[in-house]
């Protein structure tokens, strides 16, 4: 192994040589382990990862993403996910009543174009467009809150470890917080301001997510500005 | 000579250049990442007088459709000077030398990234030159790999570009605009030091086949030295401060 | 914005055949790697242009015609006639070439040949200047691709230099700031003959002057191109491949000795 752990490694950076496991964001070459992205090196047990910094958001099964709709076609939604790829949500996959079919008119009054959704992907491999699913709990239109966007690569950062950013944030703010694996977020409160410090914490985090002592200093943005809030 | 040709020399009894460089002396290079902040990736060089921008956006949809590929990313490049970039001023519209320049700017970065991840999809790169000074090419590759780099898009490695050429008999490294202009040979290169490959390389001018392979080998060095400046760059750009604590299961939160 | 073109039309079968024979050092054709395909060249086909030469390369069919008229000078070089080289993929030479503009392909093609005739200096352009940054020759050539069976390059470099060699105009002098014909025609001043040779790279090996099946499998093709003293005037390495610096020597070294093969051939032509 010639990368330490969290050292920052650029594309083509030689990570490692010897029976390493070439995991993501790596390649490998013969006997050696290179990056294939700028990002942090780690190594689980005897595979190699590269975290990466940033970078588009590509879908996996079973994420949880807020969506946007972009048009409506004959059986279902085409949703803008922000992702290289535009996902479909068919009807048949809405908790709507079977059996009926629902013409343009109808699918229209259940979403419309600029509608958001929280959906989770149940389908995408290379020669299709990612499937959506809103059967679910937590799942489904999204009629009041605020939305932040943020850079994919920093939702885990968001939740941070073991949930804790993202459980003192809920707190702090009384805002139930749903972060999208594309990186689109949810704060729904009962109160606007809430959700404005919410969405101003989230941002906060990912414009410092490399550094220390994050979430102490967004707990104290969070409580300056519920200063002088009705808070309830 | 008939004309307004001075007789300036391009080499002086030292063998100093005009700007006072040696032969294999390349012009100071300044490089910064991430400096746009609506573009997926970005990067900014200044080599000499040159001033270029490189921006990436993508992986994103293809538009329209039918441009797609099955099995990869379709990578687009546009090399674009600014029409106040040069001493005469250089008509917004596309020259014929410009389209000619992205397609061989796009045959040196393509190779470098690994577009078979993003099927259907497209990388588009901007490069504008917004100040030119010779060796706008080699400097717009040098910016643009960094650029991919910050987009997070996976590439093989990185890809240095630089100029070598020929002055009054003598093989020069890093023509400036002077020297290009009046010189005897251009011959810009693109490299990739991990794999040892060129991806571009073009020459005009008059070479004997020894002083191309002189010229060929100072420019291969010099890339080797410049992506050495790109990673630093990175560096700057995404330098981490380790944390006391945090960090290390944060690591394991995320999906491996 | 240049992008990345369409995926071969050729199978990964029909592919492999190709790759296959290569490593084995023989070709579709059965010529050896560093062999050009038969190459016709035939000169003053076109009476109305001052020179022209239509070249056959294996099944590659380029036209190339030289026209020579009056016009103004550059700024900077007051007293030298002007080169202009221009290209035209145009469709009926390819099913993949449209009618339009030209695309970077063919700008590309017209700058690298443009390249080789200009930097190897071919034309004494001094010899053209009517009036000093007032009027001088224009020297118009145009390549016309009329068949894509690959190395279109070769054949255009080679057929705009038969062309050049062809061409011939009108002496003249300057009477009282006047331009004034005389009865004579006379060559058009040539000072260089330069050629351009491409390899491209298979796999691990390099082959000379491409067909069009060899260009849809080739990781990239590398022009040198070289003018009668052996001197590198122009080069181009085109396509998503690359090459290793003693690759690229490599190539350079055998273009050189087969440039000075073909300029022979081509001037055997002129009487």
């Amino acid at each position: 192994m010639y990368a330490e752990k969290r050292q920052l490694v650029a594309p083509g950076e030689l990570l490692a040589e010897g029976p390493f496991f070439a995991g993501e964001n790596t390649y490998r070459e013969g006997t050696k382990v290179f990056s294939s992205r700028v990002g942090m090196a780690d190594v689980i047990e005897n595979k190699i990862i590269v975290v990466p910094i940033k970078g588009a958001y590509i879908p996996r099964m079973e994420d949880i993403v807020v969506g946007r709709v972009t048009d409506i076609g004959m059986s279902g939604w085409q949703v803008d996910i922000c992702a290289p790829y535009p996902a479909m949500l068919p009807q048949s996959e809405t908790p709507m009543e079977r059996g009926r079919d629902m013409g343009r008119r109808d699918l229209g009054r259940t979403y419309g174009v600029g509608d958001l959704m929280i959906a989770e992907v149940i389908a995408f491999d290379r020669t299709r467009d990612p499937l959506l699913t809103t059967k679910g709990r937590g799942l489904g239109k999204v009629t009041a809150g605020k939305v932040a966007r943020i850079a994919p690569a920093k939702i885990p950062r968001i939740i941070g470890k073991k949930g804790s950013m993202i459980t003192m944030l809920k707190k702090e703010t009384g805002v139930d917080i749903i972060p999208g694996q594309n990186g689109v977020i949810l704060a729904v409160g009962r109160n606007p301001d809430q959700e404005t410090i919410a969405v101003e914490a989230l941002y906060m985090i990912e414009h410092e997510a490399h550094t220390s002592g994050l979430t102490d200093r967004v707990k104290a943005l969070i409580m300056d500005r519920m200063k002088g809030k009705s808070v309830g | 000579m008939l004309g307004n040709l001075e007789e300036t020399r391009l080499l002086d009894e030292n063998g100093l250049r005009v700007d006072g460089r040696r032969l294999d002396e390349l012009r100071p290079i300044k490089l910064e990442v991430g400096i746009l902040d609506k573009a997926d990736g970005s990067a900014y060089i200044e080599q000499g007088k040159n001033k270029i921008l490189a921006a990436v956006y993508g992986p994103r949809e293809a538009h329209p459709k039918h441009i797609a590929l099955a099995d990869r990313a379709v990578v687009r490049c546009r090399y674009h000077m600014a029409p106040f970039s040069t001493e005469e001023r250089k008509s917004p519209a596309p020259s014929r030398r410009e389209l000619e320049l992205s397609k061989v700017v796009r045959e040196a970065l393509e190779p470098s990234i690994m577009s078979e991840y993003f099927p259907r999809a497209t990388i588009d790169i901007f490069i504008e030159v917004l100040q030119a000074d010779a060796g706008t090419r080699c400097a717009g590759i040098t910016a643009a790999s960094l650029a991919l780099a910050d987009a997070g898009i996976p590439m093989r490695e990185l890809v240095a570009a630089c100029a070598a050429g020929k002055v009054e008999g003598k093989v020069v490294l890093d023509l400036s605009d002077v020297e290009d202009k009046k010189g005897e040979a251009d011959l810009p290169v693109a490299f990739m030091p991990k794999s040892n490959v060129i991806g571009l390389l073009q020459m005009d001018g008059s070479l004997s086949e020894e002083e191309f392979k002189q010229a060929l080998d100072m420019s291969v060095d010099a890339c080797k030295r410049i992506y050495e400046m790109q990673r630093e760059a990175l560096r700057q750009k995404y330098h981490v401060v380790r944390e006391e604590g945090e960090g290390k299961e944060e690591t394991a939160e995320v999906r491996a | 914005m240049s992008a990345t073109h369409q995926s071969s039309p050729v199978a990964k079968l029909e592919q492999k055949t190709v790759v296959d024979l290569i490593s084995k050092g023989k070709r579709l054709d059965e010529r050896g790697p560093l062999d050009y395909r038969p190459m016709t060249i035939t000169l003053g086909i076109i009476d109305k242009a001052n020179g022209s030469a239509q070249v056959y390369l294996g099944k590659t069919k380029v036209v190339a015609g030289v026209k020579i008229e009056p016009g103004t000078p550059f700024e900077d070089t007051p007293d030298e006639g002007v080169l202009t080289v221009n290209s035209e993929f145009v469709p009926i030479a390819s099913p993949t070439f449209e009618a339009g503009p030209p695309d970077e392909n063919s700008i590309e093609l017209a700058r690298v040949v443009d390249r080789g005739i200009r930097e190897s200096k071919a034309i004494d352009l001094k010899k053209l200047c009517i009036e000093p940054s007032k009027k001088v020759f224009m020297v118009f050539v145009d390549v016309y691709i009329l068949d894509h069976d690959g190395n279109l390059i070769d054949a255009a470099g080679m057929a705009a230099l038969g062309a050049l060699v062809d061409a011939k105009m009108r002496a003249f002098e300057v009477k009282n700031g006047e331009l004034v014909y005389k009865k004579q025609t006379v060559p058009l001043p040539l000072l260089n003959h330069p050629i351009p040779i491409t390899s491209a790279k298979i796999d691990s090996s390099i082959v000379l002057d491409p067909c069009l099946e060899e260009e849809q499998v080739m990781a990239c093709r590398l022009t040198v191109t070289t003018d009668k003293d052996d001197r590198i005037c122009a080069m181009q390495k085109g396509g998503l491949g690359v090459l290793t610096p003693n690759e690229v020597k490599q190539i350079v070294a055998t273009a050189i000795g087969k440039s000075r093969d073909l300029r022979a051939k081509i001037l055997s032509r002129v009487n």
